[in-house]
């Protein structure tokens, strides 16, 4: 008895150029899949977050600020309106970053899934790029997301405030590529967790202007703002939001910052996969 | 003549100064099923990444499907079904969302897809697991889920490296014989295993490897021609005396063994044997006699067990 009814065999029916074209493809929609078994988990994150957040702080410690400094006494608006563009950006590049490093580190290391992949015609190229947009697309999610309980706590007051949720997804592409490149670079795990999240991440996080301009810190602190996605993200949210004042050179130096870390990142990240598949 | 699917002449991996893979040849056919014999770290695993087009060689010829890896390993690896030595499924997904996603991962439409998966849930017999995460499955039922996967896309060759490493007896003997239904339908089966039930079950044709090279090379019943006797009998005296009686024994047959916990004589007539063992007066405390297997071979030739 044949265990197959009608056995054509993989020269018939499998098509390595339509692989080499759309790879990327297939491995986003598994990557998906993955990720939609904690859709409701995402959605509580992506709503909780901003909410708590800018209750906490932004209203808790707002208040005490504007107290004190009046209630455009930080950039010439409220505390809130000041920081929400911050936690804007601190969001999409918090999902962006879960999304590129923990799957990245499951895919060489947990559970070897990676390797799986790599065992079909699929390239290091094209599983980089799908690790890549599933991030990516969860971080237009958070964004947006993020962007509409902005819009409720009343801290969006440009009209083209809307366009912050493209900035912040653009920080969000730009550290999490950086990220997944990284994670795909250290091949012990440990390495990450405990140095690069705590030494790298956090700073940047604290140090970024996220919580007062940049320029109030002393200038040998404000290097690293300057190499922070973060910063060059909020400068740009600040600017889309409440029209905080900007010059046309530090808006194109800001996107042109973003962008470079992005195709950096990318590229490292597709070189960094297909190099350690192929040990 | 047959079309030989994969060829490698000298084929070499090294990994800095260590020599994992030393010049091997190889000729696999169209529609055999062929092994790779050899004890853990002998360099089976790294011979089949490099065949499977994921490892690239460091000297020598391979080319498979008539394609050299190192230049078309996506080419390669559209014809190639490749069941890893440690099953590397997605735990998350369910048994249907593994085979359809590494469907995908080939191109396959959905509608295909749609009735292969039938076709290879009742194959790997797992109808009833269908919507189970794979967290949930057993080692047998993930094992199975693994070999079903490598054929979604009805590739040319089907590689096991290690098939049922780990796996209780029963399940081992559902998935032999799930792979020897594979071998009657024409997949051309490379195998390696450190198991020799396993390879004399399974292979048509085998290589014997030890420490990166090949030691020999045809079927179990020409290997164990060529390097064994037809019978062998097992004596043990207690782990003290065997030594001793290593000697004596040796006046009594052409070739013995002389392993930790018991002496291994070769013959062509072990009762034969056994009745001049008892005429000498030594008594051993138990005594079998068997066939030679492919782990005697092995042990001629390396002069070690396949199974330390």
């Amino acid at each position: 008895m044949s265990s197959f009814q009608a056995r054509q065999g993989s020269l018939k029916i499998v098509d390595a150029a339509k692989v080499a074209a759309r790879g990327a493809i297939f491995v986003t929609e598994a990557r998906l899949r993955n990720t939609l078994k904690w859709v409701w988990l995402i959605i509580a994150i992506a709503i909780a977050n901003p909410v708590l957040y800018l209750v906490s702080i932004g209203l808790g410690l707002g208040s005490f600020i504007d107290q004190n400094a009046g209630s455009t006494g930080v950039d010439g608006v409220s505390y809130l309106t000041f920081l929400a563009p911050a936690l804007l950006a601190t969001a999409a590049i918090q999902s962006a970053v879960d999304e590129s490093v923990y799957p990245t580190l499951e895919g060489f290391k947990w559970n070897k899934l990676f390797f799986s992949m790599n065992a079909t015609p699929l390239s290091g190229n094209h599983i980089a790029m799908g690790v890549f947009f599933n991030s990516l697309i969860r971080t237009v999610f958070t964004a947006v997301l993020y962007w509409f309980v902005m819009l409720a706590f009343g801290v969006l007051e440009s009209p083209r405030a809307w366009l912050a949720i493209f900035t912040a997804i653009m920080a969000g592409a730009a550290f999490g590529a950086f990220m997944q490149a990284l994670a795909g670079f250290l091949e012990n795990e440990n390495v990450f967790f405990t140095i690069v999240e705590r030494f790298i991440i956090m700073p940047l996080f604290l140090f970024s202007g996220t919580f007062y301009p940049l320029s109030s810190m002393p200038i040998f602190l404000q290097w690293i703002g300057w190499i922070s996605p973060l910063w060059h993200a909020t400068e740009l949210g600040r600017w889309l939001t409440y029209g905080s004042e900007i010059s046309t050179t530090m808006l194109l130096v800001h996107f042109i910052f973003l962008n470079s870390i992005l195709v950096v990142g990318l590229i490292a990240s597709r070189r960094i996969f297909t190099r350690r598949l192929g040990k | 003549m047959t079309e030989s699917l994969i060829h490698a002449r000298g084929l070499t991996k090294k990994f800095g100064d260590f020599t994992a893979v030393n010049g091997i040849d190889l000729d696999v056919l169209k529609g055999e099923s062929f092994g790779l014999l050899g004890p853990n770290g002998a360099g089976k695993s790294t011979a089949m990444r490099m065949i499977g087009a994921t490892s690239q060689r460091t000297s020598g010829e391979l080319t498979v499907l008539d394609k050299d890896p190192e230049a078309f390993g996506p080419q390669i690896r559209a014809h190639l079904g490749v069941v890893p030595q440690q099953d590397n499924l997605d735990t998350h997904l369910t048994v249907t969302e593994n085979l359809y996603i590494y469907g995908r991962y080939f191109g396959l439409s959905r509608k295909f897809l749609k009735g292969k998966i039938e076709e290879l849930l009742t194959f790997a017999q797992l109808e009833e697991k269908r919507n189970s995460k794979v967290e949930a499955l057993s080692g047998g039922m993930k094992r199975r889920l693994t070999i079903a996967r490598a054929l979604v896309s009805e590739p040319e060759i089907l590689m096991l490296d290690e098939p049922t490493t780990g796996l209780d007896p029963q399940a081992r003997h559902i998935l032999w014989d799930r792979l020897f239904r594979l071998k009657e339908d024409g997949v051309t089966l490379l195998i390696t295993t450190h198991f020799m039930d396993e390879a004399e079950q399974l292979c048509d044709r085998l290589v014997v490897m030890d420490k990166g090279s090949i030691m020999a090379e045809g079927s179990p019943a020409q290997l164990i021609k060529d390097f064994s006797t037809k019978e062998v009998l097992e004596v043990r005296f207690g782990s003290e005396r065997n030594a001793q009686m290593a000697d004596e024994l040796r006046q009594l047959c052409d070739r013995i063994e002389e392993l930790p916990d018991r002496i291994l004589m070769y013959t062509e007539d072990g009762e034969e044997l056994l009745e001049r063992v008892y005429k000498k007066d030594f008594h051993p405390k138990t005594s079998l006699v068997r066939r030679s297997s492919l782990e005697d071979v092995f042990l001629r030739l390396t002069g070690r067990t396949l199974v330390d």
